[in-house]
């Protein structure tokens, strides 16, 4: 249990560190407008990374969530300025089309026993097309109904926002939580990711489980594409490139193990929140290139990569020193 | 009892896979209030008759009727469903999961829409307290050993099994005592009129709590019959299709101990998990290994074989220290060891058998001489016709052999690289009768060959009938040596019961 929960502790550790220092350098990082930014800025990472999340702990990838974010963004935007439907109506149908695509990658997974990595490297691509298919223009979106979900929020004390998006964000995850330790889906997830053949012996439904993963996986990227749209009022087919890979980042930072069957969403949102705290870093400071978070974030997952082979390691030692004949 | 009608039955099952009929209009039936064993050699077609019984296989050819209705068993979980609980041959849990979680996954309680985890926690420790176990159930099941993780594997399968429950080789990793534990249990399950179909390769277990047994042969059915009218010689060649040859007898053992040991070990220990020993091992000399589970026999062949690294003591060859400290350092020395759990320490599956025996030779060899084609196709011949290797094609992949195979697949990989020391931890666990005679002849011939042994094994029997000494450990200590004619099953079984806490078992 300990070990296990280790990777999970230590990022909330280094976060905690990593806000601490910030602080203690620029001590406004200390405040509710800095917190409420933090959540609406990165609300759209942290959604898609709840989907990641469970893709990674059935050991699998999904490599298509950044294209997806994209697609959604264009199809909002021509839906909504070019031919005039409703925002809720543009987002129905956004969420189908990407949970239908999620779910269709993750038929093609289990039922041709395609690696994840290869099924959803097609996905990325064929979202990102679609995306240029409609069109290659920058859309700008105006649409009161837009003006008045970006105008939601609550306002904190010290001048805060805990924005729509934000608290949507919030919402996602714990779903996600609940989900993954307190729902026979969850538990499903978890065993494929341990290990596909007992779970199959086992009784658990493989195949739906496979197919559900990867549908939620499209499902929340199309919701974060959503968010997106809301967040920059506008889709672009450009938008949101190696989006995948900062999800991927943050998982693995919050302690899922990339091998599947051992992580928490929980620590996923504090990978994102980490990857969002050196970005404010780097805004206050003012004079640092903003590349400086894809270093840190690089030097992070490394050393979290290190840390879990190492209790991976040490513990399979204690495991052989207690059992066997 | 057994006159019940039947509750499940297979009739004129039929199965194949690529080239190979693994099972040919076989039928069988477990009837209410029963025990029925399922017999025969490895590869005879137990596990698959399993398969296709629980919807993991599709027969080719044949019914499979519930209650006299002919049912199509879909997958596992319908099976589950059916009220059909099984335990599959070797271990096949959630190492990641908690304890509960294990026993309970697809079935978890709800309470508001979300598992309610404190009573399933709760009923998790009531199931566990029948079998004598008091675990932290949600702690990750990894952390306890195969035979804990095997017993909450047929908890799991008892709990959950309405009507009949399926045991593959259930007591291969338990000790006699939870052996006793798991057999009252099947008796109270027995009277409440649960079909129970018990696969195992102990013929005295089948003796004790079996009411029929069928025997399975090459994927036929070899005969079938109530235990009280079959004799066990019967039941052993019905098994084997031949009748037994007589018990090879153990000739070495009056032979003079060899003038020079040349494999000696002082005062090698680790902390936490063996006591220091002495250990000397000469050529054609066979030293086996006795004690319970948990009595230090793996530790120390991983010690012996630069496993893990020993914190105390000193290893020499023929009078020259040695320092082992990996394996490849111990295979360098012309050390090799077949270890106890196949599956996940010794056999890569997906490679052929010309690939699985010719990697040893190969690693020592180092990858800049590689072994060519030819030569491994001449070595991998070699050995599937001298081990008897029973495969339709060397460039089959090994995981689709039988465990016996399996075995043998591993032990030629290392008889390739000619070790002069050789470890074998558990050489026939989940076996059968046929491959184990073949298996203690093989290591009778490698000790007149002259190579040096050391075979762990839970069988005394076996023990005694190859030993040229045997080594007895209790509780992570090496406790004596026994030589001679004192070599009994008698003086090992004393030995090892030699406390009190040890008697009992």
């Amino acid at each position: 249990m300990s070990t296990r929960l280790l990777p999970f502790y230590a990022t909330l550790l280094i976060c905690a560190l990593a806000y601490a220092a910030c602080v203690f350098q620029f001590p406004a990082m200390l405040s509710f407008r800095v917190a409420g930014n933090l959540l609406t800025d990165n609300a759209f990472l942290g959604i898609a990374a709840v989907g990641m999340t469970f893709v990674i702990l059935s050991g699998g990838i999904d490599l298509s969530v950044g294209s997806v974010i994209a697609f959604t963004g264009v199809l909002l935007a021509v839906l909504i300025t070019h031919y005039g439907v409703h925002p809720l109506i543009a987002f129905a149908i956004a969420l189908s089309i990407t949970t239908v695509f999620g779910a269709s990658m993750g038929a093609i997974i289990h039922y041709l026993e395609v690696p994840a990595f290869i099924v959803t490297l097609a996905g990325m691509f064929l979202a990102r097309g679609m995306c240029f298919v409609m069109t290659t223009d920058s859309i700008p979106i105006d649409h009161q109904f837009y003006t008045a979900l970006q105008g939601l929020f609550y306002r904190l004390p010290g001048g805060g926002r805990l924005t729509f998006i934000g608290c949507l964000m919030i919402i996602v995850f714990v779903a996600g939580i609940l989900m993954a330790h307190f729902s026979k889906f969850g538990s499903y997830i978890y065993a494929v990711g341990g290990n596909r053949t007992s779970a199959e012996l086992m009784g658990v439904p493989v195949a739906r489980t496979t197919i559900g993963i990867y549908a939620m996986s499209g499902f929340l990227s199309g919701l974060a594409g959503i968010v997106f749209s809301l967040y920059t009022s506008a889709g672009y087919s450009l938008a949101a490139v190696g989006v995948e890979l900062d999800t991927i980042a943050a998982v693995v930072i919050g302690g899922t193990l990339l091998t599947g069957g051992v992580g928490y969403v929980a620590g996923t949102f504090i990978g994102v929140i980490i990857q969002g705290i050196i970005q404010t870093y780097i805004v206050f400071d003012g004079t640092l290139s903003s590349w400086w978070t894809k270093i840190v974030v690089g030097v992070l997952l490394f050393s979290f990569i290190a840390m879990q082979r190492i209790l991976v390691f040490l513990s399979s030692k204690r495991t052989t020193a207690i059992g066997g004949g | 009892m057994t006159d019940n009608p039947s509750l499940l039955a297979a009739e004129h099952i039929g199965k194949s896979f690529i080239g190979m009929k693994a099972l040919d209009d076989v039928s069988f039936d477990v009837r209410a209030g029963e025990i029925h064993a399922l017999l025969g050699e490895n590869g005879a077609g137990k596990s698959t008759l399993i398969k296709v019984l629980t919807g993991v296989y599709r027969p080719d050819a044949g019914v499979i009727k519930l209650d006299g209705q002919a049912v199509n068993v879909r997958d596992t979980q319908h099976a589950q469903k059916l009220g059909i609980g099984t335990v599959y041959q070797e271990v096949n849990l959630l190492p990641n999961m908690s304890v509960a979680d294990n026993l309970f996954i697809g079935r978890q309680p709800m309470r508001f829409g979300f598992t309610d985890r404190r009573l399933m926690e709760k009923r998790s420790r009531e199931i566990l307290a029948q079998y004598d176990l008091d675990l932290d159930v949600t702690s990750d099941l990894s952390r306890y050993s195969v035979a804990v993780q095997q017993l909450v594997a047929i908890a799991r399968a008892v709990d959950m099994s309405g009507r009949i429950l399926i045991l593959d080789e259930p007591t291969a990793s338990l000790d006699s005592h939870e052996t006793e534990i798991l057999f009252a249990i099947l008796r109270q399950l027995k009277a409440r009129g649960l079909g129970i179909v018990f696969i195992t390769h102990f013929l005295d277990q089948v003796y004790e709590i079996c009411d029929r047994v069928t025997v399975l042969r090459n994927g036929k059915l070899a005969g079938s019959a109530t235990t009280e009218v079959l004799p066990k010689i019967e039941l052993v060649s019905l098994m084997l299709g031949r009748t037994l040859a007589v018990a090879t007898h153990n000739v070495r053992r009056a032979r003079p101990a060899p003038k020079v040991r040349q494999f000696s070990f002082k005062g090698l220990g680790r902390s936490r998990s063996i006591a220091p020993f002495d250990l000397d091992i000469g050529q054609g000399e066979v030293i086996g290994m006795a004690g319970l589970l948990g009595s230090g026999r793996t530790e120390t062949a991983r010690l012996l074989f630069g496993i893990d690294a020993a914190d105390k003591g000193q290893a020499s060859i023929e009078g020259k220290p040695v320092h082992i400290r990996t394996p490849r350092e111990a295979v360098a020395l012309g050390f090799g060891l077949c270890p106890e759990d196949r599956k996940s320490d010794g056999i890569i599956g997906d490679l052929s058998v010309r690939e699985n025996i010719s990697l040893a030779l190969q690693a020592q060899r180092g990858w800049f001489n590689r072994l060519s084609r030819r030569e491994q196709i001449a070595l991998a011949d070699k050995f599937v016709r001298a081990l008897d290797i029973r495969t339709t094609d060397i460039e089959k992949p090994v995981k689709l052999l039988s465990g016996g195979n399996q075995q043998k697949v591993i032990l030629a990989r290392w008889l390739a690289t000619s070790p002069r020391f050789l470890i074998l931890d558990e050489p026939t666990r989940g076996i059968d009768v046929g491959a184990h005679a073949e298996i203690i002849a093989l290591i009778n011939q490698l000790c007149d060959d002259g190579m040096a042994l050391l075979v762990i094994s839970s069988e005394i029997d076996e023990i005694v009938a190859y030993s040229t000494r045997v080594v007895v450990l209790r509780d992570r200590v090496h406790r004596g040596e026994l030589s001679g004619d004192d070599i009994t099953t008698s003086n090992i079984m004393q030995m090892i019961a030699a406390d009190p806490e040890g008697a009992t078992a």
